[in-house]
């Protein structure tokens, strides 16, 4: 199992470093000097405490959206719907925020309260139907998300339009915020806010329930294999809207934290790219929630860092979406590392055992 | 009531006609046996290369810089389309996960080009395509004035290309192979069919319907490229889906979905359409293919190898 663990983040490790290069091939062919884009990259995610404060809040939402495709995967389920969920979830909040003129406090629970539940009933609809219709849930979620792309389309300039766009919906009151001015203020007025905390406990709680608990224990048993889990007495029906539903808490999370967290408004005729990159991230997370941790991190810094490279020496920002797109790309085509790996170990070992043969020939020659 | 028909008419073919086309690609790669939902960022690599052969052609070859552009979408459709079928066929990769990576290096790759050339990432395009009436059938009474009245020639290229799939899927015996492949691939290795080569070919024809369906949005409807194809992708997809994976199914579903698109479109200018709320009429189209699914679950007509790798040891 130890050796599974660890060739599984050895694959993520090449294909991350296979993605850079991809990056820097690219930067290359488009007469850029890829040493250099790195370098300011690297710099414009970590190069103060703002900026590192914009990278941590660049990666809340891509800590929920990849736990929630992580999530959903471990039970052999496969959430496209993250953005769609994610888009509900920060409808709900956003509603809570601009309808309640709560305290503070009671207004950010209540807000959080409303994304977990937008966001799970959004996914428990796909996974109701998948449990009770077989109905595949790569098609539903994908019907899904633009069912929530449409209905957040006419619903934001019906019931929450902004003074002067047609296109988002009002500011949100600074008491409906993520964002606390102490947080603010540590880090020199960056985008950080409350999200991050309730990330790490997401990530923590997801552990915990994944490996800890019998509810984990059963969900992880539909994912290995669902005719077993049957028969061994679980009801698989029950634990794939289970599944699901968790999947969009967590990603209906991501929209809170992005919504009224990173953002102060919600935007019309946008699907947040952040569901697909939590595909990214779930996979090269290995899908365990601390891999989440750790992937969604490091794509937070590059997207901040992008927009740092592009005003300092012009290399369009696009490069950092390039990147994680050919990271999902190698990551899906790991197979052919591994086929390779594979290759070299044996020729490897047998070039070991030959030379051992040698030795334990000559071995019992000097004892005759 | 038929003045508003009459009127939306040409704007919903319009509109159909590149999900049709997008559509028909799924259709050969979902036969074949693999799940393309990289048709989304397919659509977009035939709207990147049409719009930059377009603007760099048509000051020189104003005649033909269109048809160029179409080319030049069809052909790196197809190219681009070999690395899903690289990771599918040749990799045994998960094919939604590759289909993902498609949409996002596609979506990403493209602007990132264009920034490059125009600062924006938008290239637009001088002339689109022109609408023309055909001589005599326009004449016809109700039928001339909604099908060949101020229609686009691509309209009846990519008719052509549909009735010519389907004569080649059903009547053919490379039709006959393809469908084998993607409802028991054991079966049709086990009768000489090259699983992998076929896999291949029908990827690459859906990333080269997929890019001339991008390169027609841009010379029909949008005239610029701007680094989406706003969900078209998607839209086939669930076309493909509610047409059950036939061609004169998908010509039904993408023109109900077209219809329907348009209608949410001029809704606020036509008073008698106000009446429907536009939100249901865009969200129309993915309810419907969620309830087809639903009402189709005992008896899909999936091909049943879709989605799973070929792998010539298994039993």
């Amino acid at each position: 199992m130890r050796i599974k663990l660890n060739s599984q983040y050895f694959l993520s490790l090449v294909a991350v470093i296979l993605g850079l290069a991809a990056g820097a091939v690219l930067m290359a062919a488009t007469g850029k000097n890829p040493l250099e884009g790195y370098l300011y990259l690297f710099r414009g995610g970590l190069m103060n405490l703002e900026r590192i404060g914009n990278s941590l809040a660049t990666a809340t939402p891509l800590i929920f959206t990849g736990l929630s495709v992580a999530f959903a995967f471990r039970t052999g389920l496969f959430n496209i719907g993250a953005a769609g969920q994610m888009l509900i979830g920060g409808l709900c909040a956003t509603a809570v925020g601009l309808t309640l003129a709560w305290p503070k406090p009671l207004l950010l629970t209540a807000i959080i309260i409303a994304s977990m539940l937008g966001g799970g009933l959004w996914a428990a609809l796909p996974g109701w139907l998948k449990a009770r219709f077989n109905v595949h849930e790569v098609v539903s979620t994908i019907m899904m998300n633009w069912i929530a792309y449409w209905a957040v389309f006419y619903i934001i300039p019906l019931h929450f339009k902004g003074p002067y766009l047609e296109t988002e919906s009002r500011r949100i009151p600074e008491a409906a915020s993520l964002k606390i001015p102490w947080l603010t203020s540590l880090f020199n007025g960056s985008y950080i806010n409350l999200g991050i905390f309730l990330a790490l406990i997401f990530v923590v709680l997801s552990a915990f329930i994944l490996n800890r608990t019998v509810l984990g224990y059963e969900l992880k048993a539909v994912g290995f294999n669902r005719h077993a889990a049957e028969a061994a007495g679980i009801n698989v029906n029950r634990n794939i809207i289970f599944s699901m539903s968790i999947a969009g808490i967590l990603a209906g999370l991501g929209g809170a934290t992005f919504y009224v967290g990173y953002a102060s408004n919600m935007q019309i005729g946008v699907l947040p790219s952040h569901g697909f990159d939590g595909i990214a991230v779930s996979l090269l997370g290995a899908n365990s929630p601390w891999g989440v941790l750790a992937a969604a991190l490091f794509f937070g810094l590059l997207h901040t860092g992008k927009g740092f490279m592009n005003a300092m020496i012009s290399i369009p920002p696009e490069i950092a979406d390039t990147i994680i797109a050919t990271v999902i790309y190698f990551a899906a085509t790991s197979v052919l590392v591994e086929r390779i790996w594979s290759r070299y170990r044996q020729k490897r070992a047998s070039a070991l055992a030959l030379k051992d043969k040698g030795k334990a020939e000559t071995g019992t020659g000097g004892a005759v | 009531m038929l003045e508003i028909i009459v009127k939306i008419f040409p704007y919903a073919i319009a509109f159909t006609i590149p999900l049709l086309i997008t559509s028909l690609g799924g259709l050969f790669s979902e036969r074949s046996g693999v799940v393309n939902i990289g048709l989304e960022g397919l659509m977009v690599i035939g709207m990147f290369s049409g719009a930059l052969v377009i603007a760099r052609t048509e000051g020189a070859y104003p005649g033909i810089s269109i048809w160029l552009g179409l080319l030049a979408a069809v052909v790196c459709g197809a190219l681009f389309a070999l690395l899903h079928a690289f990771a599918c066929v040749s990799l045994n990769a998960d094919q939604v996960i590759s289909g993902i990576a498609i949409n996002m290096v596609a979506g990403a790759l493209t602007v990132y080009l264009a920034r490059n050339m125009t600062g924006s990432g938008n290239i637009h395009i001088i002339n689109g395509l022109k609408r023309l009436n055909i001589p005599v059938l326009s004449e016809m009474p109700i039928l001339g004035k909604l099908f060949f009245t101020g229609t686009y020639a691509t309209t009846w290229v990519v008719l052509a290309i549909l009735g010519l799939s389907a004569f080649i899927l059903y009547k053919t015996r490379f039709g006959l192979r393809l469908r084998a492949c993607g409802e028991h691939p054991h079966a049709a290795d086990s009768a000489g069919v090259n699983v992998y080569l076929v896999r291949y070919i029908a990827v690459a024809v859906s990333g080269a319907c997929a890019g001339l369906g991008g390169a027609i949005v841009i010379v029909t409807l949008s005239g610029e490229f701007n680094g989406s194809a706003a969900g078209m992708g998607f839209l086939a997809l669930a076309a493909l889906i509610f047409g059950q994976w036939k061609p004169h199914g998908i010509l039904g579903a993408t023109f109900f979905f077209g219809l329907a698109s348009t209608i949410a479109n001029v809704s606020q200018a036509i008073p008698q359409l106000a009446q429907v709320p536009a939100i249901f009429l865009k969200t129309f189209p993915y309810i419907v293919t969620l309830i087809a699914l639903v009402l189709s679950s005992k008896s899909s007509q999936a091909p049943r190898a879709a989605g799973q790798p070929y792998d010539k040891g298994k039993r």
